[in-house]
C-alpha cells in the first residue's frame, strides 16, 4: 500500500457535506480505497488506531450504519462502544448533553452520534472534545452515507466527474438525499430529484441539483439513485401523498423504467414493492451490496480523516503502510 | 393599568441632546427632576448623552407565575430598566394562564412588591388560551388587565376572534393578536425556503402568518373594531396591513428586533438562539418590515422578550423551544443593525421604541414636557460593548446576540419619576 496523503487542513468533526471541500473528498475516497486492499489481505486488522477509543452513540435504530462504524473501528485496532438510547440512562430522561458530557469523561478520540433530532451532531460537537462524526441527524444529514455512495458509484462506473445521477423519491424528508446532492455538486456530477410536488420541494435546487416531477426524467441518468418511502409520511394529517399505490405507480422504480446500463442504489432498508420493485432490487443492475461493503472501508477513511489531524500523521501514514 | 413597586421618587438633572420627535425636540437641554416631575428644561451644552422619553415594550414574557426559574417580576423589570424601559406589558401565557381576575390581581399584588419598572398585565382572549370560550374580559378589565392575547397560540377559530372583537368593546382594552395557521406552521421550525429545504427543518411558510393577518383584518373591518399585530415577519403580511390601513381599519403592528436585523440564513449553524416564533424570514421581508417601520405603517419595536431556562435550549436544534431574549440589546441592536448602516433614523427609532407602542395600546405617552412624570433613557451612542451570558439582569441568557459587539448603550432608566438604572 502506497504513502496516505496527510489531510489538507484541520478538520475534528465530520458534521455535514458543507463542512467538506473537494478535496476532503477526494482524500476520504481515497484513503478508503487503501483500506478496501487492507481488507484483501489475509489479517484484516490494521494498527493505525491502536490505543484510541471510538463511541458509537445510536438514538435510532440503525443496522447498518452501526455495525460499519462498530467493525471500522475495530478494524483499525481502536478501543469501540456502542450505546443506544434503549437501556442507557437515555430510558431515564438523560439529556443528551448530558450523555455526551458523561461519556466525554472516557475521553474517547471520536463519538459516532446518530439522533433523530437535526442540530444533534452539532450539540455534542459544542459539548465535548472529541472528534464527532455525525451518522445522521434527522432529516438533515448524513455525509457518511453520501461518501460511501460516490465511492460505490466511482468503483462501479470508473469516475464520478460528470455522472448524472436522478434521486426519486421522498426528498423533503431524507437526509440522505440532502447530504448526496451536496458530494455530487462537490465532485461535478450532475444530479436530478424526482418525486411528487409534495416531497421534492421547490427551494431543493438550491442545495446543487435540479428537479422534476416526472418519472420518465431519469432515462438520462447514469445512476439511479432511489429514496426509501417512510410509511409514516402517510399518517392522517401529514399525508403527503394520497396513496403509496398511486406513488408507486407514478415513481416506483420497476424494470421497465431502467434501461440497460443504469446502475441502481438505495440507501436501505427497501420496501419492496413500493420505491423499488424487487425484479430490480435483486439484479445485475442493482448496486445494494456494494454500498454496504463500501460503508464499511469508508467509515474506516472516515474515522482515521478525522483523528490523523489531531495526532501526528506521519506516524499513522507510517503505521499504515 | 400599569403598577410598580410604590417607592420614592428621584431628583436629578440629565444633560445631552434631547431627541423627542414625537414632541418636535431636538436640541441640547438640561433636564431637572425633582420629586419624579420634570421640574426645569433648560439649554445646555453637553451633547455626549442623547436623551430621549424611555422605551415602552409591549410584549414581554415575564414567566411569572409558573416559570420563575426563568424570569421573576424582579429580574425582568430590572432587565426592562436596563434596557432603558419606562413600561412593559407582559404576555399571558403562564402556568396558570392570566385568564381570571384573581390572577391578574395577584399579578398586581407582585408588582407592587416586586416590580421596577411599571409593568402591565395582558389577560388571555380564551379561557386557558383554549381557544374555545371567550375570558371574562369585562371583569379582567376592572381588575386590571391592560389588554388581551392569546400570544404564543393564534385563535385558530374564525367564529371565537369575531365574538373576541366583537365582546371586547365591553373590556375597553385592545386585542393583540399572535397570527399562525396552524395547518400551515405545524411541524415548521423555520422560514420556508432555501435555508428550510437545504437542512431539512420543518417548514412554516409566510402564509401561515399572512394568511391569519388577512383574516383578522378582515373581520376587524366588518365589526369595525380596533386590533394590534403582534410580531410581524413576513412581507405579505406587512402588505396586508398597509390595505387594511389604508381602508381605513384600526389596526396596528409591532416588529421585534430580531426580525428586523436577521434572515433565515442565521439558523445555519443551528444554535438554538437564532430559533423564534415567527421564524427569521428572508431578506425580502427583512427589508419590508424595516420599510414599514420606516414609513409608519409598524408603528412598534416589541422584544418578545422569551427568556428559556439554558437545559430547555442546550439540546439540538430541532427539540428547542421557540424564543429569544430582547429586554437589554434591543436598543443596541438596532442602533448598530440598522441606525448606523443608515436603514432607519436615531429619530425613528426612537420613536418606535416609545410614543409608537404607548399608543397603540393606549398608554400614557412619555414626554419631556414640565410638569409631567420623568420617563426619560439617556444613551451613550459611541459606547461598544460585548453582549456576554454573564452581563444581563435577565435570569436567561438566551439571547441571539451573544459574542456579538454593539455600538450605542443604555446609561441611565428614569421610569414614573424613579432612577431604575445607572450603567
Amino acid at each position: 500500500m502506497g504513502e496516505l496523503r496527510p489531510p489538507a487542513e484541520p478538520r475534528r468533526h465530520l458534521l455535514a457535506i458543507g463542512d467538506l471541500a473537494r478535496a476532503d473528498v477526494e482524500r476520504i475516497l481515497e484513503t478508503a480505497s487503501r483500506m478496501a486492499s487492507s481488507l484483501d489481505r489475509e489479517v484484516k486488522k490494521l494498527p493505525t488506531l491502536r490505543g484510541r477509543t471510538v463511541v458509537n452513540l445510536f438514538y435510532e435504530s440503525s443496522t447498518r450504519t452501526l455495525a460499519s462504524f462498530e467493525l471500522a473501528a475495530k478494524r483499525l485496532s481502536a478501543d469501540t462502544m456502542s450505546l443506544r438510547s434503549s437501556g442507557s440512562s437515555v430510558d431515564k430522561g438523560e439529556s443528551l448533553k448530558d450523555t455526551a458530557s458523561t461519556l466525554s469523561a472516557y475521553d474517547p478520540d471520536v463519538i459516532v452520534v446518530r439522533h433523530p433530532s437535526i442540530g444533534a451532531a452539532e450539540l455534542v460537537a459544542r459539548c465535548t472534545g472529541a472528534s464527532v462524526v455525525n451518522a445522521g441527524d434527522g432529516k438533515h444529514q448524513h455525509p457518511t452515507q453520501a461518501l460511501l455512495d460516490l465511492y460505490a458509484m466511482e468503483k462501479a462506473l470508473g469516475r464520478l466527474e460528470g455522472l448524472h445521477v436522478a434521486i426519486v423519491g421522498d426528498a423533503l424528508h431524507s437526509r440522505v438525499a440532502r447530504s448526496l446532492v451536496q458530494a455530487l455538486a462537490l465532485v461535478e456530477a450532475r444530479s436530478t430529484v424526482i418525486g411528487p410536488p409534495t416531497l421534492v420541494p421547490r427551494c431543493f435546487e438550491a442545495l446543487g441539483c435540479s428537479t422534476s416531477n416526472d418519472i420518465r426524467d431519469l432515462a438520462e441518468a447514469d445512476v439511479v439513485y432511489v429514496l426509501r418511502m417512510q410509511l409514516e409520511r402517510m399518517s392522517p394529517g401529514e399525508a403527503f401523498i394520497p396513496s403509496l399505490r398511486e406513488y408507486t405507480a407514478l415513481y416506483g422504480i420497476t424494470p421497465e423504467r431502467i434501461r440497460p446500463g443504469q446502475v441502481v442504489m438505495h440507501p436501505g432498508p427497501m420496501n419492496r414493492g413500493v420505491e423499488i420493485d424487487a425484479r430490480v432490487a435483486d439484479s445485475e443492475a442493482a448496486l445494494v451490496s456494494d454500498q454496504v461493503r463500501a460503508g464499511l472501508v469508508v467509515r474506516m477513511a472516515v474515522l482515521y480523516d478525522v483523528l490523523t489531524t489531531a495526532a501526528a500523521p506521519q506516524r499513522v501514514v507510517a503505521e499504515i503502510v | 393599568m400599569l403598577f410598580s413597586r410604590n417607592g420614592r421618587s428621584d431628583s436629578l438633572t440629565l444633560e445631552g441632546r434631547v431627541l423627542a420627535s414625537a414632541q418636535g425636540i431636538d436640541e441640547c437641554l438640561r433636564i431637572t427632576v425633582t420629586d419624579g416631575v420634570i421640574a426645569g428644561i433648560e439649554p445646555a451644552a453637553a451633547r455626549t448623552l442623547v436623551i430621549a422619553p424611555a422605551f415602552v415594550d409591549p410584549h414581554v414574557h415575564l414567566r411569572t407565575p409558573g416559570r420563575e426559574d426563568e424570569e421573576t417580576l424582579r429580574s425582568g423589570t430590572d432587565a426592562a430598566a436596563a434596557g432603558g424601559y419606562c413600561a412593559i406589558l407582559a404576555m399571558p401565557n403562564t402556568e396558570p394562564v392570566v385568564d381570571s381576575a384573581a390572577v391578574v390581581g395577584a399579578l398586581i399584588e407582585l408588582a407592587r412588591a416586586e416590580a421596577v419598572v411599571p409593568t402591565g398585565f395582558m389577560a388571555a382572549i380564551s379561557k386557558g388560551q383554549g381557544g374555545e370560550e371567550l375570558t371574562e374580559m369585562a371583569e379582567l378589565a376592572s381588575a386590571g388587565a391592560a389588554a388581551f392575547t392569546d400570544d404564543g397560540k393564534p385563535v385558530v377559530s374564525a367564529g371565537l376572534m369575531r365574538r373576541a372583537l366583537q365582546y371586547s368593546a365591553l373590556a375597553g382594552r385592545p386585542l393583540a393578536l399572535h397570527c399562525e395557521e396552524p395547518a400551515l406552521s405545524r411541524g415548521g421550525h423555520v422560514h420556508e425556503g432555501r435555508v428550510s429545504a437545504e437542512i431539512g427543518l420543518g417548514p412554516y411558510p409566510s402564509t401561515a402568518e399572512s394568511l391569519m393577518v388577512e383574516r383578522d383584518l378582515a373581520l376587524a373591518a366588518s365589526e369595525e373594531r380596533p386590533l394590534h399585530l403582534m410580531h410581524l415577519s413576513a412581507r405579505e403580511s406587512v402588505d396586508a396591513l398597509r390595505r387594511a390601513r389604508n381602508a381605513g381599519v384600526p389596526a396596528t403592528a409591532e416588529v421585534t428586533p430580531h426580525h428586523l436585523c436577521l434572515t433565515d440564513e442565521a439558523v445555519r449553524p443551528l444554535d438554538p438562539n437564532h430559533k423564534m416564533n415567527p421564524p427569521l424570514r428572508s431578506e425580502d421581508d427583512r427589508r419590508a418590515l424595516i420599510d414599514a417601520l420606516r414609513d409608519g405603517a409598524i408603528t412598534a419595536v416589541a422584544t418578545d422578550h422569551a427568556p428559556h431556562a439554558r437545559h430547555e435550549k442546550d439540546v439540538p436544534f430541532e427539540d428547542a423551544p421557540f424564543g429569544v431574549t430582547g429586554l437589554e440589546t434591543s436598543f443596541a441592536a438596532l442602533h448598530t443593525y440598522l441606525v448606523l448602516p443608515g436603514e432607519l433614523t436615531l429619530e425613528t427609532l426612537l420613536e418606535r421604541m416609545s410614543t409608537g407602542p404607548a399608543r397603540a395600546f393606549g398608554l400614557a405617552e412619555p414626554r419631556i414636557e414640565r410638569g409631567s412624570r420623568a420617563n426619560l433613557v439617556a444613551l451613550d451612542l459611541e459606547a461598544e460593548w460585548e453582549v456576554t451570558e454573564d452581563g444581563f439582569r435577565s435570569l436567561s441568557a438566551n439571547s441571539w446576540l451573544l459574542g456579538k459587539t454593539l455600538r450605542g448603550r443604555v446609561v441611565r432608566t428614569v421610569a414614573d419619576g424613579r432612577e431604575v438604572f445607572v450603567a
